[in-house]
């Protein structure tokens, strides 16, 4: 009987929160889908992809064979998806290229 | 002609223009990325994704049509910058222009400083309409005469001609800046201008390109204890020493470039002190601010984080003097808008001529103006669907509860990939041009 008393009590609680904190109830809903997150040492992870935001990735095909030829039948790791990792290791292979730029037209409110 | 008293809510704003195509399809080069008015809002400045600036011009008032005031033309339009590759790092470099700022008009040319990632160019805009005609040594299409031919001597006359717009790369200022150029600010001494990027601030001369002075610098010894990036910077509009700069955690900071010639230390830091039981994962992220503006008068400045505008005396460093929520409702949708980015969307503000006003975007092609002396806030819509000419906007709502009211939009029916990043305030009239992704809206307020 005790027992169902005290879940009620943590359940109200954590409505509480909810209700006092819509912030914090995302925070819980993104630590469950990222478990890592926030948890690596060494600076702001946030910043530092900030710093290297927009640089591409360049394609060096030395790296590339070099790379091909050591996996030899495997395939090269591709780039993870989650946002806590800033890869330095990885291989950019022709399909992570960025598609070359358009060539250079008029802008379409100078119509 | 002044800007009437009173801002969002007192006026009835009221389609003027749209520019920009129509398709579904938008190019990434077509996105339009800052806007800005010159000092006397003849000239409207566009710079987009592609490197290019488009300058529209106001029409002359016409005596006949006294119910519309004058339309922005296209006045001149060029490529600012191209795209870029650092060999050295083996980095791209975006052709993007990520501020356009004008200079005050000295005589017949227009100046504006124009920046990307890396460099910042001075372009001159300046118009032909005459052209010399009645050479000696050539012929109308520019072919040597014969010199046998010349028998006697003319003086050429000027003849009057179609006019022609020019744009000429009058400075380039390059190779100062190691990490993305955020924000430019013309001094009010109209010789200087700062160039500020994620951890460093420049000083230059507008007739040097070849050096220029580091103010602000703070970029730790070991980039593992980097804490906080610089975000946006500004002069001061009457005091030549005086800049602020703002950051990644939220807070600003005045620098007096007479204290000292780096200005690593602030003179006055600016920051709202946080209820510690309510801090989150988001805290920091939703409080860095995205752009700082200093008021027409210089007593006020404004800065814009992800859900509020704020408002500062400078004489007051502890809090603001004012807060608007832009957006409240997000605060319960931080997990989706960090997963899909937008938490880190970066929006600017502006204060209207009189500072009376203020106004940001939002989502949905929403903009909010906020009222300061009536405290009233209204929510208006960029869309082709009111585009009729004259047509009065419709306040809009954003309805957060479980029951709709009609007309209202539910938060979750709101369009993320609309978003208003950059708008401008007439300097003088209400007048105001809103970026929505690749079209420009011109609104104006209706003249009883």
């Amino acid at each position: 009987m005790s027992g169902e008393v005290e879940a009620s009590t943590e359940e109200q609680q954590e409505m509480q929160d909810t209700v006092v904190s819509p912030e914090k109830a995302e925070e819980v809903k993104l630590k469950a889908r990222y478990p890592h997150l926030g948890t690596r040492p060494g600076g702001s992870d946030l910043l530092r992809k900030r710093l290297q935001k927009g640089q591409q990735k360049y394609f060096d095909s030395g790296d590339y064979n070099m790379a091909k030829a050591k996996m030899k039948n495997k395939q090269l790791p591709t780039a993870a998806a989650e946002k806590t990792e800033i890869t330095g290791d990885h291989i950019p292979t022709p399909q992570d290229l960025p598609q070359r730029k358009q060539s250079l037209v008029a802008s379409k409110l100078a119509v | 002609m002044m800007a009437g008293v009173g801002g969002g809510n007192d006026f009835q704003w009221c389609f003027s223009q749209v520019k920009g195509a129509i398709d579904e399809d938008v190019a990434e080069a077509d996105i339009i990325s800052t806007v800005e008015f010159n000092y006397s809002g003849e000239l409207l400045a566009t710079g987009d994704k592609g490197g290019r600036v488009v300058i529209f011009q106001r029409e002359q008032e016409s005596k006949n049509r006294l119910l519309s005031r004058g339309e922005y033309n296209v006045y001149s339009t060029f490529q600012s910058h191209e795209p870029e590759f650092d060999y050295l790092k083996s980095l791209e470099i975006e052709e993007k222009i990520n501020k356009i700022r004008w200079l005050p008009q000295q005589n017949a040319a227009h100046f504006l400083l124009s920046a990307n990632d890396k460099t910042i160019k001075l372009w001159k805009i300046s118009e032909r309409d005459k052209r010399a005609e009645g050479y000696n040594l050539k012929d109308e299409d520019g072919r040597l005469r014969d010199q046998f031919r010349i028998t006697t001597l003319r003086v050429p006359v000027l003849m009057p001609m179609d006019l022609m717009v020019e744009a000429s790369p009058r400075r380039i200022f390059a190779n100062a800046h190691t990490y993305h150029i955020n924000s430019i600010s013309v001094n009010s001494d109209y010789e200087t201008y700062l160039s500020a990027d994620d951890l460093r601030i420049n000083l230059w001369h507008l007739e040097i390109t070849d050096r220029s002075f580091n103010i602000v610098d703070i970029k730790p010894a070991n980039m593992e204890e980097l804490t906080e990036v610089i975000t946006a910077a500004e002069c001061h509009p009457h005091q030549c020493n005086v800049f602020v700069y703002s950051s990644s955690k939220g807070t600003i900071r005045l620098c007096d470039m007479r204290a000292a010639a780096l200005c690593d230390r602030h003179s006055k830091f600016f920051e709202e002190p946080e209820d510690p039981s309510s801090r989150s994962f988001f805290s920091e992220i939703i409080s860095s601010i995205s752009d700082v503006k200093f008021s027409h008068s210089g007593r006020y400045m404004m800065t814009r984080d992800y859900l509020s505008v704020k408002v500062w005396d400078l004489n007051m460093e502890n809090r603001p003097v004012e807060t608007y929520q832009v957006h409240e409702y997000l605060r319960s949708k931080l997990c989706s808008l960090y997963e899909n980015d937008c938490i880190f969307d970066k929006f600017e503000c502006c204060w209207n001529g009189s500072d009376s006003a203020i106004m940001t975007g939002s989502y949905n092609n929403f903009f909010r103006m906020f009222d300061r002396n009536t405290r009233r806030d209204i929510t208006l819509e960029a869309s082709r669907e009111n585009s009729k000419p004259r047509a009065m906007l419709k306040p809009r709502k954003v309805c957060t509860g479980g029951k709709r009211k009609k007309d209202e939009i539910s938060v979750d029916s709101l369009d993320f990939n609309k978003k208003i990043l950059h708008t401008a305030w007439h300097p003088k009239e209400n007048v105001i041009a809103v970026a929505a992704t690749n079209n420009l809206y011109i609104f104006q307020d209706k003249i009883n």
